[in-house]
C-alpha cells in the first residue's frame, strides 16, 4: 500500500489538483507512437554490430562479404566504406557533450571501448539485418586497456576543462586538517558506488525517412532540438530539410540526453541509400551507451562535543572515458548540506576505456550525497546523538557555497512531517536493538538535496474559434508527465476546461525548448505555456474592450478574470464577455501567441535555489541469511509548487525506487580482462521487482517560493532518489550494526564482513 | 539469429525421427530458454522441431506417484491439486523460479534443460568453454557470484540455475525419455553431469532423445519440507542458493531425510551421505549443522563466490529448521520464515 499526502495549495482548477495523465489511454491502448513504430514506405532496418571483448585496439580485419552477400541485404557499413564524415571532432559535439572528442561511429579501425558500434547492417527486414550481423568476421589487435577505478585512483587528475553547466567544486574554506585534528568526535571512510546503467523500457531507436533529400526524424531523445543540431551540423544539412519528432519516449533517465549513435548510423545510412531507414539497438547494447560513473569517495567529518560540526573534507574520483572529461557535482553537496565553518573539496577523474560516462537520474547528487548522508550518520553514531538531532543541529540557513539565501527551503519541515508520519521518536538508538523474531529490524535516515533552475523556453498558445486551445513548445515528456501539466497549466490560464486543450511537443518545429532533463522542464516549459497563454489573454482583452459598448471598457487587463469561457472583471462579475463572441465578432479563426520564458536575472545571481527532502527507510534483516527487506520509506519533499498531485507522487514513488535499486542491487559489472559490462541484460543486471517494493509514503510539504521560476515551480524528477540509498544503508547499519560502505549492498557484502561489526577496514571512528 | 526450418510433429515418434535425422536440429517447447539463445547467437538450430502438438500435456497416476508430461506448464504443474496436496516441495519450488508469465510458457521438460545462466557463456565475444569447447573458462578469475562451489572443474564453474530440479532431485524423481531405440528412464541424479573435462555437455540425455515425462514414486513428504531461495532480489532472480528440504519425523526423530541444493553446481546437489546422518536423529539445529557440513565438506570457492559456503550452510541449517517446524517458506511473503 502506497499512501500520499500533501499540503494546502493555492486554489486553482487544475494546478496543485491530482489530474490522470492526458495521454494515458493513447498509450495504454497502444496508440502512442515511439521511435521504433512509425512507419515508412520502402522501410530499410539496421542492425549494428558491437565490437568484441576488448577495450583498447585495431580492427585488424573486418570482412563483411558473407553478410553482404545474404539475401534481402542492402548495404553493410563499416569504418573502410562508409561515407564521407566531416573531419573535425568539434562537429560531432553535441549540447551537453562534456571536454573531449566526442565518439565517432565507423570513424576508423580504432577500438576505444568495448562494444563500440563496428558496422551496421542494412536490410529489407530486421531478422535479415540481425542474421547477416552474425557473418561478419572481425579480427582485432589488442592494446593495453584500464578498466579498473581502483587501480586508477592513482592517475586521477582535476579535469582541465570544466564541463558547462557544471559547477567546479567551490573553493576550500577554513582550515580542515587543523579542525579535524582537533576534532573530540571525527568519522572517516571511504565508500564506493557502482556502475549502473539506465536501462529505460524502451531501447533506443531512430527512424529516418527519407524524403526527396528532406529527413523526418523519429528518434528517442530528451529533447528533439538536440537531435536536430546534432544532425544538421554532422551531415552538414541544412535547417530546413530536417525535422526530428519524439512524441513519446519510453523512459530515458538521461540516456537520452545527448544523441546516441543509432541516431547518427540511420541517417548516415539514409542519406547515402536515399531510403528511409531504422536502426533499433538490442537490449544488450543500451549496455554499450553511457552509464552512471562508478566512484570511490572519501570523506573526514570532525565534530565537537554536541555534535556540531566542525570539518568536512570530501573527496572523490569517478570514471570517465579516455576521449571526454564527464563531470558532475558530487562533493559540493558537503559544503551546502550543512552549516560548517571548515570545508575541503576534491573532485577528480580517472580514465578508462569505457564509454563516456554520462547523466543519469540526480547525476553527481545520487552519489556524492549518499557519501555525505552515511558519513553523517556514522558521525550520529560516533558522537552519540540521534541522526536527524544531527542534521538539526547543523541546519544550513543559507548557501555557505556562494554565501547565498535560498530562494526557499522547507526542510525543517519535511524533517517533522517525515519523522512523524514514519515515528521516528520511536526508535532504539542501538544498533541490533530492534528486532521481530529472527528479523532485525533498522531505521535510518538522509536528507536529500537537487537543484532547482529553469531554463529558457519558448511556448506558443492558439486558441480556435470553437473553443480548443493548443499549447505547443519543443519539450520531451519522458514518462514524467509533462503532457498533463503544460494541459493543467493551460487550462488554468485561459479558464477553460482541461478536456479542451491540446499539448503538442516533441517536434523541432515547436517554439524552441532545451533538453528535458535537471529537473527544469516543469518549470521551463510550463512558465513559458503560462506565458503563452497570458499572451493570449492580453491579445482578447484588447479586443474584447475595443468593442462597441463593451462592457469592458476603461478596464485594465489586472482587473479580469479568465474563467468558463468568459472575460470577467473581478469582483464585478455582470460586467463580462463571453471569449467566443470577442473572436465570433472580429471574424477571428483562431488566435495565437508565441512566448519565450526566460529565468530571473537577480534571483540566478543572488540566491541558491534547490529542491530538499528528508528520507526514512526502515529495513528488515535476516539475521543469519542476510535477506535484506526494505519495508518501509517515508519521503518528504519540499519542492515548491506542486503541479499535479498524482504525476509529482509517480515521480518520487520511481525515485525511490531508484534508490532502492542503488542500494541493493543495481550494478554494471566490469571484467576488466576484457574491459567490458558483462551482466548486459536485464536478467541479470538487477532492477527492484514488486516484491522489493512495499510501502512508500510520499509528503509534499507547502513551499512557497516566488524566485525560483515564474510558476513557482521547483521540479521533482530526481529529488526522490537522492538520500534514498543512504538512509537504506544507515537502516541496514542500524539493524545489523554492520556498514556496508560498498554499493550495492548484495547479500555476499553483509556475509563478507563478518559478524563483528567491523567493516572493510576503511573507517576509522574516533 | 540464424535462418532456420520449422516442423510440429503429432507423434513423438515423428519428433525423434525428425531429431535423429538432422544433428543440428532441436526440440523447441516454451521457447522461453532457447529463443534468447537463438537471439544471442548462442544457438544456431538449423532445424526447429516444435514438440508442443505432442500429447504429453497430462499429469497421470502413477503406483501411488504421478507422472508429470514433458508439455506440462510450469505453472499447471505448481497449481495442480495433486501437486499441491501430495508434493508441496515442487510447487513452491517451481512459484520460488522465474515470473509468472515465464511459468505460463515454460514447461516440464524445457525447465530440465535449460542451460546456464553464466553471463560469459551468453557472450560471443568472450571464451566459454561451455559454449565453445577448448576456448577457455572466462568465469574463472572472472565474475562468478553466482558460479559453483560444489563438482566445479578447471574447464567450468557454472551451475544449473533450475529451481524446479531441486525439488524433483530431493523427491528422488526419475525421468522417462525416448530415444530412436525406444524408451528408458534415468534416476534424476543420474540426470544432470558436473562438467568434467565436457562442459558442452549439461545432461545424459542422448541427441536425439525426448523426454516424455517427469516420474514422482509415492513418498512425498507433504508435511516437513522446504524451499528456501537466496537470491540477490526478492523475486525473479537466480538462486545464489536454494535448498530443498524434505523430513519424515518420527517421535521428534528424523525418520527419512531429503537434501538437495541449488545454485550451488553444474547439477541440483544431493548428498546421501549427509542425508545418511541425518536418518535416526533428533530433529534440532545440530542435527542440522552436521548435515549441513557434510554437504559442504567438498565445498570451494572461486573468488567473488566464496560467500556462497557460509551461505550455504547456514541456509541449510535454516531450510532443515523450517521442515523440522512444518514451516515451510512462503513463496509470496519474502520474509524468511
Ligand atoms: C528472465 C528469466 C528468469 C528466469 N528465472 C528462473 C528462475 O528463477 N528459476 C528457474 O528455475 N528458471 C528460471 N528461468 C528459466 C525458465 O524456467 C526456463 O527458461 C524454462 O523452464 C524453459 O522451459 P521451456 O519450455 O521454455 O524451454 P525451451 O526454451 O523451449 O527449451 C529449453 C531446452 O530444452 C529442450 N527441450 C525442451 N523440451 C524438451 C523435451 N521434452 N525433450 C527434450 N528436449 C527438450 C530444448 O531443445 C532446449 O534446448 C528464467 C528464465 C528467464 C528468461
Ligand atoms: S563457467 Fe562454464 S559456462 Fe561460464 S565461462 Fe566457464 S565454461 Fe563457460
Amino acid at each position: 500500500m502506497v499512501q500520499t499526502s500533501t499540503a494546502p495549495l493555492p486554489s486553482r482548477a487544475y494546478v496543485g489538483t491530482g489530474q490522470r495523465r492526458i495521454d494515458g489511454v493513447s498509450k495504454v491502448t497502444g496508440q502512442a507512437r515511439y521511435a521504433a513504430e512509425f512507419p515508412a514506405d520502402g522501410l530499410l532496418y539496421g542492425h549494428v554490430v558491437s565490437g568484441g571483448a576488448l577495450a583498447n585496439g585495431m580492427i585488424e580485419r573486418i570482412d563483411a562479404s558473407a553478410a553482404e552477400a545474404a539475401e534481402g541485404v542492402v548495404r553493410v557499413y563499416t569504418h573502410e566504406n562508409r561515407p564521407r564524415q566531416p573531419w573535425f571532432d568539434s562537429t560531432y559535439q553535441d549540447q551537453v557533450a562534456p571536454p573531449g572528442i566526442p565518439f565517432r561511429p565507423l570513424k576508423d579501425a580504432k577500438i576505444v571501448y568495448s562494444g563500440q558500434p563496428v558496422a551496421l547492417v542494412v536490410a529489407r527486414s530486421l531478422e535479415v539485418a540481425a542474421y547477416a550481423a552474425s557473418l561478419i568476421e572481425i579480427t582485432y589487435r589488442e592494446e593495453p586497456f584500464r578498466t579498473d577505478l581502483a587501480a586508477e585512483q592513482s592517475n586521477a587528475y582535476v579535469p582541465p576543462e570544466k564541463r558547462a553547466g557544471i559547477e567546479p567544486p567551490p573553493p576550500d574554506r577554513g582550515d580542515v586538517d587543523r579542525a579535524l585534528a582537533e576534532a573530540p568526535v571525527k568519522v572517516e571512510a571511504s565508500y564506493f558506488v557502482a556502475a549502473e546503467h539506465h536501462n529505460p523500457m524502451e531501447t533506443h531507436a531512430s527512424t529516418v525517412v527519407w524524403n526527396d533529400g528532406k529527413l523526418t526524424v523519429y528518434d528517442k531523445i530528451q529533447g528533439v532540438v538536440a537531435s536536430k543540431e546534432y544532425l544538421t551540423e554532422v551531415f552538414g544539412l541544412i535547417a530546413d530539410d530536417v525535422q526530428v519528432i519524439s512524441p513519446f519516449v519510453g523512459g530515458a533517465f538521461g540516456v537520452g540526453l545527448r544523441p546516441q549513435y543509432q541516431l547518427f548510423l540511420a541517417t548516415m545510412a539514409a542519406l547515402d541509400l536515399q531510403r528511409s531507414v531504422r536502426v533499433t539497438l538490442t537490449r544488450d547494447q543500451m549496455f554499450t551507451l553511457t552509464y552512471r560513473p562508478h566512484t570511490i569517495q572519501h570523506l573526514a567529518l570532525g565534530a565537537d562535543r554536541d555534535g556540531r560540526l566542525t570539518a568536512i573534507r570530501h573527496e572523490a574520483v569517478a570514471a570517465t572515458s579516455t576521449f571526454e572529461d564527464y563531470q558532475e557535482v558530487v562533493v559540493n553537496w558537503s559544503g551546502l548540506g550543512y552549516r560548517c565553518p571548515n570545508v575541503a573539496f576534491d573532485y577528480k577523474l580517472a580514465k578508462l576505456h569505457t564509454y563516456t560516462p554520462s547523466d543519469m537520474r540526480a547525476p553527481g547528487a545520487a552519489t556524492g550525497v549518499y557519501g555525505l548522508e552515511c558519513a553523517m550518520d556514522e558521525l550520529a553514531h560516533a558522537a552519540g546523538i540521534d541522526p536527524l538531532e544531527l542534521r538539526l543541529k547543523n541546519y544550513a540557513e543559507e548557501d555557505a557555497n556562494t554565501g547565498n539565501p535560498f530562494t526557499s527551503k522547507q526542510l525543517r519541515e519535511c524533517y517533522r512531517q517525515g519523522a512523524e508520519r514514519f515515528g521516528w521518536s520511536r526508535r532504539s538508538a542501538a544498533p541490533r536493538s530492534m528486532r521481530e523474531g529472527r528479523e532485525l529490524i533498522g531505521w535510518g535516515m538522509a536528507t536529500g538535496f537537487w537543484e532547482a533552475s529553469m531554463q529558457q523556453t519558448s511556448a506558443r498558445a492558439i486558441l480556435s474559434a470553437d473553443g480548443r486551445l493548443e499549447v505547443a513548445t519543443a519539450t520531451a515528456d519522458i514518462g514524467t508527465g509533462t503532457y498533463t501539466i503544460l494541459a493543467q497549466i493551460a487550462a488554468d490560464a485561459m479558464g477553460v476546461p482541461i478536456e479542451q486543450v491540446d499539448v503538442k511537443i516533441g517536434d523541432s518545429s515547436l517554439p524552441a525548448s532545451p533538453l528535458e532533463g535537471g529537473s527544469w522542464t516543469a518549470a521551463s516549459a510550463g512558465s513559458a505555456v503560462e506565458k503563452a497563454c497570458f499572451g493570449l489573454r492580453e491579445q482578447l482583452f484588447h479586443h474584447a474592450r475595443a468593442m462597441e459598448g463593451s462592457p469592458l471598457a476603461n478596464e485594465v487587463l489586472e482587473r479580469i478574470t479568465f474563467a468558463g469561457g468568459r472575460m470577467a472583471v473581478a469582483n464585478d462579475p455582470s460586467r463580462s464577455v463571453v471569449v467566443a463572441d470577442v473572436m465570433a465578432a472580429l471574424g477571428l479563426e483562431k488566435l495565437a501567441a508565441e512566448e519565450t520564458a526566460k529565468p530571473d536575472q537577480d534571483a540566478q545571481e543572488n540566491y541558491s535555489a534547490y529542491t530538499h527532502a528528508a528520507i526514512f527507510a526502515e529495513v528488515r534483516v535476516d539475521e543469519e541469511l542476510n535477506v535484506v527487506r526494505v519495508t518501509r520509506i517515508v519521503n518528504a519533499v519540499a519542492a515548491g509548487r506542486i503541479l499535479n498531485l498524482k504525476t509529482a507522487r509517480s515521480q518520487i514513488l520511481g525515485g525511490v525506487v531508484f534508490g532502492i535499486g542503488m542500494a541493493l542491487e543495481e550494478q554494471s559489472e566490469l571484467d576488466h580482462r576484457f574491459g567490458r559490462f558483462m551482466n548486459h541484460n536485464i536478467a541479470e543486471y538487477h532492477i527492484p521487482v514488486n516484491a522489493d517494493v512495499r510501502d512508500i509514503d510520499v509528503i509534499f510539504v507547502e513551499e512557497h517560493d516566488d524566485k525560483v521560476s515564474p510558476i513557482g515551480v521547483k521540479g521533482l524528477g530526481e529529488i526522490g532518489i537522492v538520500g534514498t540509498a543512504a538512509a537504506i544503508a544507515n537502516a541496514i547499519f542500524h539493524a545489523t550494526g554492520k556498514r556496508v560502505r560498498d554499493l550495492p549492498i548484495t547479500p555476499d557484502k553483509l556475509l563478507r564482513d563478518g559478524d563483528d561489526g567491523v567493516s572493510s577496514g576503511m573507517a576509522r571512528a574516533g | 539469429m540464424n535462418r532456420f526450418s520449422y516442423v510440429r510433429p503429432d507423434a513423438v515418434a515423428a519428433a525423434v525421427r525428425e531429431r535423429a535425422s538432422d544433428p543440428g536440429a532441436r526440440f523447441i517447447a516454451g521457447g522461453t530458454n532457447l529463443l534468447d539463445l537463438m537471439k544471442y547467437d548462442v544457438e544456431a538450430p538449423s532445424r526447429l522441431i516444435d514438440i508442443t502438438r505432442l500429447p504429453l500435456r497430462d499429469i497421470q497416476e502413477l503406483d501411488g506417484g504421478l507422472r508429470i508430461g514433458a508439455l506440462v506448464p510450469n505453472s499447471d504443474l505448481a497449481y495442480d491439486r495433486r501437486i499441491e496436496e501430495r508434493y508441496p516441495l515442487l510447487a513452491s519450488a517451481i512459484l520460488a523460479g522465474a515470473s509468472p508469465q515465464l511459468r505460463n510458457m515454460a514447461t516440464t521438460g524445457g525447465n530440465l534443460l535449460q542451460r546456464t545462466r553464466c553471463v560469459y557463456f551468453y557472450d560471443t565475444a568472450t571464451p566459454c568453454n561451455k559454449r565453445t569447447p577448448g576456448s577457455g573458462c572466462s568465469a574463472i578469475g572472472g565474475i562468478n557470484r553466482q558460479h559453483a562451489i560444489l563438482g566445479a572443474s578447471e574447464h567450468c564453474i557454472a551451475t544449473n540455475p533450475s529451481d524446479m530440479g531441486v525439488a524433483l532431485a530431493a523427491l528422488r524423481a526419475s525421468v522417462r525419455v525416448a530415444g530412436p531405440d525406444g524408451e528408458r528412464t534415468i534416476p534424476f541424479s543420474e540426470f544432470h553431469r558436473l562438467p568434467g573435462d565436457e562442459p558442452q555437455r549439461d545432461n545424459n540425455l542422448a541427441a536425439d532423445e525426448l523426454i516424455l515425462s517427469v516420474d514422482l514414486p509415492a513418498e512425498h513428504f507433504a508435511i516437513n519440507y522446504t524451499y528456501l531461495k537466496l537470491r540477490e532480489r526478492l523475486s525473479y532472480a537466480f538462486a545464489l542458493v536454494s535448498v530443498a528440504a524434505a523430513l519424515r519425523l518420527e517421535d521428534g526423530k528424523i525418520a527419512e531425510a531429503r537434501l538437495a541444493l541449488g545454485g550451488v553446481a553444474h547439477k541440483p546437489w544431493r548428498d546421501e551421505a549427509a542425508e545418511e546422518l541425518l536418518r535416526g536423529q533428533p530433529a534440532e539445529r545440530a542435527s542440522f549443522e552436521q548435515a549441513a557440513g557434510q554437504i559442504l565438506s567438498g565445498a570451494r570457492g572461486f573468488g567473488e563466490n566464496d560467500f556462497k559456503i557460509e551461505l550455504a550452510r547456514r541456509a541449510v541449517v535454516r531450510a532443515l529448521e523450517q521442515a523440522a517446524a512444518g514451516t515451510p517458506q512462503s513463496q509470496s511473503d519474502k520474509r524468511v520464515q
